[in-house]
């Protein structure tokens, strides 16, 4: 069994990162059931192992671009979850001061170069940052999210082409939730797997089980590893799963119920939480106490951000340019 | 003072930087082995290095993209789209990612880079080849457009635009490529800041609003105009956003007339965002309305007997300020007078 290869601390930091993902994106969930953040929330309840099986396989100095469902991706790469909450409800300690909101959580000096709106645009973004990379010699390994909806995009295709010519070390995760809002990806595309598609750049393409937080952990730790020694990209491909719909309030009408009890029944904490017990790394109550402390911690974030300021009004014309804003907006 | 083409302006803007900034990069189509389609960065492979000046493949959102990546990290790369045509086959890439990265990360991320692009008419390359698209850019807060009309100009405007912290998109005409007339550029280093108006031309009866190749057609239709005795100031604006209004402004509270002239397409085109402010803030001063002499509402023609008919010209701008002065039948505004 795999779970033999790593120790306890590892495992607990797995568990709790995921469980970490799911509550803060049960909370975001509930509050904009309840209207209390507004906009668009995409909820990736149910593709925890994919977020965190992969950025855990990161250093803190490499980077991630996220997507649209990103908060996970966002957590699990070191975001501070008061920072993020604040940023959903629109407030001046959010990581984007409000600017930004769910979609667009970035914050460089923790390796978020962003997430995306634009299903697709953040992947040769994460390729740019591959080429700073390797023009700067620091190898720091980047690691681009998007969904199968996105693998659809010519993006994807440019930017998998120049990664791939020019050996750049980026890793492309793919997380395939069959669903590119309300299409199944099977309707779309030919090719079985999205994996298949790294033949067409020469590079290795790998599908792992992304309702399994260690395999997915491994899979991207052997890009990530060969990525860093100047060999090049790889395509992952996560099959992974949304319990929510594409959006809080998304009428589903594109799948069964039984589908997603099916997939439910697969769920990768529930997965980790037995696989932990039963191997004798840690006692259910550990491991409640770590549900009750990331309640907690979530709870905390969410009071955070309630108790913050909004933005001033001031704040509206600001940052629109990095430089000689005043004139910029002005004219 | 030593002489050089716009091209050459170009060419040298881009190695000094290239020395003094080694975080600066080139990517573009053909921007290595051959040096750009316009020859402007020949040998520049041999002495950066392909690493610091790198072909594309033809991905124009892709490698734009790409480019925005590398300039969050800090890098500052100068990316080529080829014609500006080709732009609006990266839009996305320009108006969605590149300009709004500052805004939506507030302030926590930027994009040092500028987008070069020739553009413009006059080489009977047809309508996918010859179109001015400024004013799709100016429309998109977080950009920065620049259009020079000079070598010296070009040369200033875009050493500043390399070490600007924006995304900047630097329009180049491409017919200023191959004009003959060459100006004085000094060897010495020199800078010019962006949105910075410059008056090319003084004078006291009509003010001539232009940028890119159409100043070249002002200042000729300027001495045309002073034969007649009529004393047109023709101001450059060189920078399109940021917009100089400072200068605009005390130009026609002096010459009470104004006249904005481009190449782009009218409908929609800059000109008429310029006769808008023109008209809010300084109506009380004007003594007819503000005029635009623009390229028609059409696809740019293939045959030169066409194409020629479809861009403002030097006889354009001058018929238009004698209408302005003295009226005339087609002058629209002295029914109102």
């Amino acid at each position: 069994m795999i779970i033999k290869k790593y120790n306890r601390e590892t495992l607990l930091r797995f568990y709790r990162e995921m469980k970490r993902v799911r509550g803060f994106d049960t909370k975001a969930s509930e509050l904009f059931t309840k209207a209390m953040i507004a906009g668009n929330i995409h909820t990736c309840i149910g593709q925890e192992a994919t977020a965190v099986g992969g950025c855990l396989a990161l250093n803190p100095s490499d980077f991630i671009v996220a997507t649209h469902r990103g908060h996970g991706q966002c957590l699990a790469k070191g975001g501070d979850p008061g920072m993020m909450m604040a940023e959903l409800f629109g407030k001046e300690t959010g990581y984007c001061r409000g600017k930004g909101g769910s979609m667009h959580i970035a914050n460089v000096d923790i390796g978020i170069l962003g997430a995306n709106g634009i299903v697709g645009a953040g992947i040769p973004i994460g390729v740019g940052s591959a080429l700073a990379s390797k023009i700067l010699k620091t190898m720091e390994v980047t690691l681009v999210f998007f969904g199968d909806g996105a693998s659809n995009t010519g993006e994807f295709h440019e930017a998998l082409n120049m990664a791939s010519a020019w050996d750049l070390p980026v890793v492309f995760l793919c997380e395939n939730n069959k669903y590119a809002v309300s299409v199944n990806i099977d309707r779309v595309t030919k090719v079985k797997d999205i994996a298949e598609r790294a033949k067409g750049y020469g590079i290795p393409g790998v599908i792992t089980d992304g309702c399994d937080v260690l395999a997915v952990h491994e899979t991207v730790k052997k890009a990530v590893k060969r990525a860093r020694a100047g060999q090049g990209p790889t395509l992952v491909e996560a099959k992974t799963y949304r319990y929510h719909g594409h959006y809080e309030g998304d009428p589903q009408v594109y799948r069964t119920k039984e589908e997603v009890l099916e997939w439910k029944n697969r769920d990768a904490i529930e997965r980790l939480r037995k696989e932990i017990i039963e191997a004798g790394f840690a006692l259910e109550e550990e491991l409640a106490g770590i549900d009750k402390e990331v309640k907690e911690e979530m709870e905390a974030a969410v009071l955070f951000a309630q108790n913050s300021p909004y933005p001033e009004k001031k704040e509206v014309m600001t940052d629109v340019y990095a430089s000689d804003n005043e004139r910029g907006v002005a004219r | 003072m030593r002489q050089l083409n716009y091209s050459k302006a170009i060419t040298e803007a881009l190695r000094e930087e290239m020395r003094r900034d080694e975080k600066m990069i080139i990517m573009g189509e053909d921007m290595g082995v051959m040096g750009s389609v316009f020859g402007l960065t020949i040998g520049f492979m041999k002495e950066f290095g392909a690493h610091r000046v790198i072909d594309t493949p033809i991905s124009e959102n892709g490698f734009t993209s790409v480019a925005i990546g590398a300039a969050m990290r800090g890098l500052r790369p100068v990316v080529e789209i080829m014609y500006v045509d080709f732009a609006m086959a990266c839009y996305d890439a320009i108006a969605n990612q590149a300009a709004k990265v500052s805004y939506m990360s507030g302030g926590t991320l930027s994009v040092p880079m500028v987008i070069r692009t020739p553009a413009g008419a006059g080489r009977r390359s047809a309508g996918q080849h010859s179109q001015s698209l400024e004013a799709i850019f100016t429309h998109i807060p977080g950009l920065k457009v620049v259009a020079a009309s000079t070598p010296y100009d070009a040369k200033g405007l875009l050493k500043s635009a390399i070490r600007d912290n924006d995304p900047v998109v630097f329009i180049e005409h491409k017919s200023l490529y191959f004009y003959d007339a060459k100006c004085d550029v000094p060897e010495e280093e020199y800078l010019i800041e962006l949105g910075k108006a410059d008056i090319k031309r003084a004078g006291d009866d009509v003010t001539i609003i232009a940028w890119s190749q159409e100043v070249i057609h002002a200042l000729e239709a300027a001495a045309q105009l002073a034969e007649e005795g009529i004393s047109a100031e023709v101001i450059d604006i060189r920078s399109l956003v940021p917009l100089d209004f400072d200068t605009i402004r005390n130009s026609i509270i002096k010459t009470r007339r104004a006249v904005v002239v481009h190449e782009a397409v009218k409908r929609g085109g800059y000109g008429g965002e310029i006769a808008a402010q023109i008209s809010d803030e300084l109506f009380d001063y004007l003594d007819a309305p503000v005029k635009r002499v623009a390229g028609s509402n059409v696809v740019i023609p293939y045959s030169p007997a066409l194409e020629d008919k479809i861009i403002p010209q030097t006889g354009n701008i001058v018929a238009t300020v004698r209408e302005l002065l003295h009226g005339g039948k087609n002058a629209v505004f002295t029914n109102a007078v």
